[in-house]
Parts: C-alpha cells; structure tokens; sequence
C-alpha cells in the first residue's frame, strides 16, 4: 500500500473512534444556545468527514484502476 | 382542502417533468434500464442521495429523535458520513471499473460471473427481493402515515374530511394516499425507464431538501425561534444518557456502525455503479454526500427534540410527529402543502430507483439468463414492468397490514440484512482466494442468522442481543467468517476469474 494511502486508512480507523464520543453522553450544554453539545459535536464530526474525503479524493484517485476499466492493459 | 391542492399539484407537475424526459427516452429496453450511461456527476449524487434517504430520513429520524433523544444523528446520519463514503469509494469505484471493462449491469450478474455460479444468483435474488420490500414499505407506510398527520384533526384544529373519513378522524385514509404514491411512482417508471428516475429523483431531492429548510425555519419560529424551542424539550432527549424515557446504550451505539454498510449491497446502487458513465462522477458524491445527509438530518433531529416539548403530541406514534407538529405549528395550509410535497418527494425518490432495479434485476437474471428462446425489446419491458406491477402491488399490500408498524425500525432491519451480505462484495473485490463455496456460506449463513433476529424480535421490532449488541454485527460476522472458512476449506478461484477481475496495478 503506498503511503497516503496508509495514511488515509489510519485516518479512517480513527475517525471511527472518534464517532464513539463517549465524553458528551452525557453532556446536556447548549451550543449557540441552541444545540445540544452531543449533536454539535456529530455535525462537526460530519464536516471533518467531508474534509476527509475531499483530499482522499484528491490524493489516492485510483487513477490506474480508471486506466484499466478503459481498456488499458494489466 | 389548500393543503391537498398543493400536494395534488405537485405530483401533477413531477408527472409532467417526466413525461418530458420521457422524449430523451430512446425506447429501447437497455436505455429503460441504465439510461444509456449517461448520468453525470450531479445527476448521480441526487439519485445516489435521493434513493439512500427516505421516509426513514426524513418522518424516521424525527420520530426516533422523539423517542430516544438527539443521538439518533449519531447513529445514523454522522456514521454514514463516514461509511457511506468509504462504500462509494471502497466498493462503488472498483465495480464501476469492472461494470465497465466487462460490461456488466447488475448485481447478480457480477457475482455470478466473479464466483462462476448460476446458482449463486438464483440464490440472491429473492434474498434481494425480501430485503427491498421492507424498504419499499417504510416509504408507503411513511408517506401515507404523514399525509394522514397533516389531514386528520389534532388539537383545535378540525380533520379535512370529518365526514367522508370519519374513522381516521377526517384524515385521507392510508388506503387512499398509499395508493396515490404507488401510481405516481408507477407513471413515471413506466414513463422512461432509469432516464425519467434519474430526472424525477434529481428534481424530487432538490424539493425535499428545501421543503425540510422551510419547515425546520417555519417551526422553529411558531415555538419562538431555536433557543426557546430547545429549551421547552425534555432534558432526557438532549443526551444520550439510557433511561426509561429515552437514551441509547454505548454498545448500541457502536454496533450501529455496520448498519451504514447496507450501501455497499443495495442493488439500485450497485447498479449505478457498475453503469456510471465514468469514475470521476463518483468524486462528487464521495464528498458531497455527507453534507447533504447533514443537510437533511439535522433539522429532522431538531424538529424531534422538539417535539417532546409540546404537550399536544405526548403519546403521538413516532411515525406521526413530523405530520402533527406541521399541522398544529404551521397552520397556513399552502405551507404545509409545500412541506407535505416535500416528505413525498423524499419518499417517491427512494421508491421508484428500486421499482425499476428490481424489474432490471427480474428480466436479467431471471427471466433472460439462459433463456432458450430469443425475447423482442418489447416483450423484454413488457416482462420488466409486469415484474413492478407485481412488486408495487405487493409493497401496497403489505403497507396497508403493516401500516402501524415503526417505520425507522423497519428500515433498520432491512438496512441490516443489505449489510450482512457486504462480506460478499469486499470478498468479491479484494480476495483473489475468495470462492464459489466462500460465497454461498457467506449468503446463506448471513441471512439466516438476519431470519433468525428478525422473526426474535417480532418481525420488525427494535431488538438488541448481549447488553446492547446490534444484530447486524452479529449477521457481518456470521457473514465474514462463512466466506473465509468456505473459501478456505475449497479449491481457490481458476486463474482466468483472477486476472479478470483482478487488475495488476
């Protein structure tokens, strides 16, 4: 596996670590007075996901596997 | 009656809208069933989006968030952020590869072809069918459930039809709207195959998004704007916290990740994948797929937590809250309309994709795989839309006996069957050792184990095993290890099937 790529599935890995935020359960604090903290903290976990796939996007495109699908050689 | 006019016109206008696209329709039965290939990249995020979010997106996660409290957006929206993704650019890019090397349309067409077993195929297809209809049904059940929410009385405010439908106090019977949805969806399949889908799915996902702005806006200003809302909800709903009232358990929570998965094997999407026109229309929907689910769920969880804080809806079924809360806050009936037209269009969008694949998937696999005798196009449609007829009968049906069942928790029990099956795909893709004997015990222990969970918990029941365990984690591993042991104990593949679906990169 080259290297961004690794990089990327620790990444990955992480952020589903990160989805478990056991410190907000129980946690009712408004966000903008409006939010609750536990939801606040998910849709910042969803923009960190956008984030995330904007530059896997950008830097492991399986560029050789598009080739391929073309009619490239193997 | 306003209210019912705006809804009756917009159905009249999506009517419209494809029958024009109707006229792109070349007639053919291989352009009704992947639209010659030419979906570009935003057409395919509104109609990867648009069939991925339905009533369980929109009337499900309110009345979850209504029961169980704000990390119903954990559970569901902020994971498939991640998984969803993950599957688009995991699963869905290397299938379009081989889609497009071998020339491939469906699901089972591929399997067959990577395992080398017609029987594999015979053996999916109804696992398929059983798996979809749940998911056909929580769109019927959901769109009627709000159409009823919206026309029948509640609180001061009098039912539609006190008359006529006295029994569901003044509401359009279930029996009516279910029925509507169904012909609707219907005409424009019918009208031009996978074209007119994917033209009605981008249209109908741009009208959901922005009717589910309006509301949360609308709402939130008849209960004195965000802060106050928020304020009036139960605190219990605010955390995670599990009690009597609402909560979620850790492990529920964590288990609940592998049900975002199910993309990886809804056969609507597999299709798309493997007919995409080219890869880099997935770069969109990779990236912006997250953002539109937080588009959508966000205020689907607000409205929900808000809900608890109305005295009027303590006791309203979960299915209903989304329907009531738009009838007794937003009182102006055009806008309640709109709203209405935008539940629909969510749902109608989920519908129709998976009408047409299932009908794709019928003429393909079943009926022409190996058939003896050569079928014109037209009898191939024929054949094709006899199959939705038969599916959008028995969808209608059964949303009428199980009209009150929880329509989120039947979308998670379907969600979790699509989901015990990825081993087989990730199997397919990226274990050249994986097996015909893999694939079978694979399936098969999978869906048993889904049968056996589903009939525990009472045919569509929310169940958790083991302190809080999803079911579907337990079905992925069944899932796992039947593919590894069974490819394993048997012959490895031939190297013909390796070098064909495995490219030396």
């Amino acid at each position: 596996m080259k290297s961004p790529n690794r990089i990327f599935v620790i990444v990955f890995f992480l952020l589903a670590i990160l989805h478990q935020d056991f410190w907000n359960w129980d946690n009712a604090s408004l966000v903008f007075g409006f939010m609750p903290v536990g939801l606040a903290y998910h849709v910042g976990y969803t923009l960190v996901a956008v984030a995330f796939w904007s530059l896997v996007m950008k830097l492991a495109w399986p560029n050789k596997l598009e080739e391929w699908a073309d009619g490239g050689d193997d | 009656m306003a209210t019912l006019w705006v809804i009756l016109i917009y159905l009249a206008a999506l009517l419209a809208f494809a029958m024009g696209s109707k006229r792109l329709f070349r007639g053919t039965s291989s352009d009704y069933f992947v639209a010659s290939r030419s979906i570009g990249p935003f057409m395919l995020l509104m109609s990867v989006f648009g069939t991925t979010m339905t009533a369980f997106a929109l009337v499900g996660s309110t009345g979850e968030t209504f029961e169980t409290g704000i990390g119903t957006y954990g559970l569901m929206a902020s994971s498939s952020g991640l998984i969803h993704a993950a599957c688009f650019f995991v699963i869905g890019i290397r299938l379009w590869a081989i889609g497009k090397r071998h020339g491939y349309v469906t699901q089972i067409q591929f399997f067959r072809e990577r395992f080398k077993s017609d029987g594999l195929g015979y053996l999916l297809f109804p696992i398929l069918v059983m798996l979809v209809v749940p998911y056909l049904l929580i769109g019927v059940i959901g769109g009627a459930k709000t159409i009823l929410g919206v026309t029948s009385a509640a609180g001061p405010k009098p039912g539609m039809f006190p008359e006529a439908f006295a029994a569901t106090n003044g509401g359009i019977p279930p029996w009516i709207s279910g029925a509507v949805i169904c012909l609707v969806v219907l005409c424009y399949i019918f009208a031009g195959g996978s074209r007119a889908t994917a033209w009605a799915n981008t249209f109908q996902t741009i009208v959901f998004m922005a009717m589910g702005v309006l509301a949360i806006v609308l709402i939130s200003n008849k209960l004195g704007g965000f802060g106050a809302a928020i304020e009036a909800a139960k605190a219990s709903h605010l955390v995670r916290t599990p009690t009597a009232e609402a909560g979620i358990k850790p492990l529920t929570f964590l288990t609940y990740m592998f049900i975002p998965l199910s993309v990886g094997m809804f056969p609507h999407l597999f299709q798309h994948w493997l007919t995409a026109r080219s890869a880099r229309a997935f770069k969109l929907t990779v990236i912006a797929h997250p953002l539109c689910i937080m588009i959508v769920w966000v205020p689907c969880v607000l409205i929900g937590a808000w809900a608890t804080g109305i005295p009027a809806l303590e006791g309203t079924p979960p299915g209903a809250v989304l329907g009531k809360m738009l009838g007794i806050l937003v009182k102006d009936p055009i806008v309640v309309g709109l709203v209405t037209a935008g539940v629909l269009a969510a749902i109608m969008s989920s519908l129709d994709s998976q009408f047409l694949c299932l009908g794709t998937m019928f003429t393909n696999d079943v009926v022409l795989h190996k058939a003896k005798r050569t079928y014109t196009d037209r009898n191939i449609l024929l054949m094709a839309r006899g199959f939705v007829v038969f599916i959008v009968v028995l969808t209608y049906v059964l949303s009428l006996v199980l009209f009150k069942k929880n329509i989120f928790d039947l979308a998670v029990w379907s969600f979790s069957g699509f989901a015990a099956l990825t081993p087989l795909v990730l199997a397919a893709l990226y274990w050249k050792r994986a097996n015909k004997a893999g694939a079978y015990l694979s399936v098969i222990g999978a869906t048993v184990t889904w049968f056996v969970f589903f009939a525990m918990s009472g045919f569509g029941h929310e169940i958790t095993v083991l302190n809080g365990v999803m079911p579907v984690a337990i079905c992925w591993v069944v899932g796992a290890v039947g593919m590894v042991v069974g490819s394993l104990v048997s012959t490895a593949p031939d190297e013909e099937t390796v070098a064909k679906f495995f490219p030396r990169l």
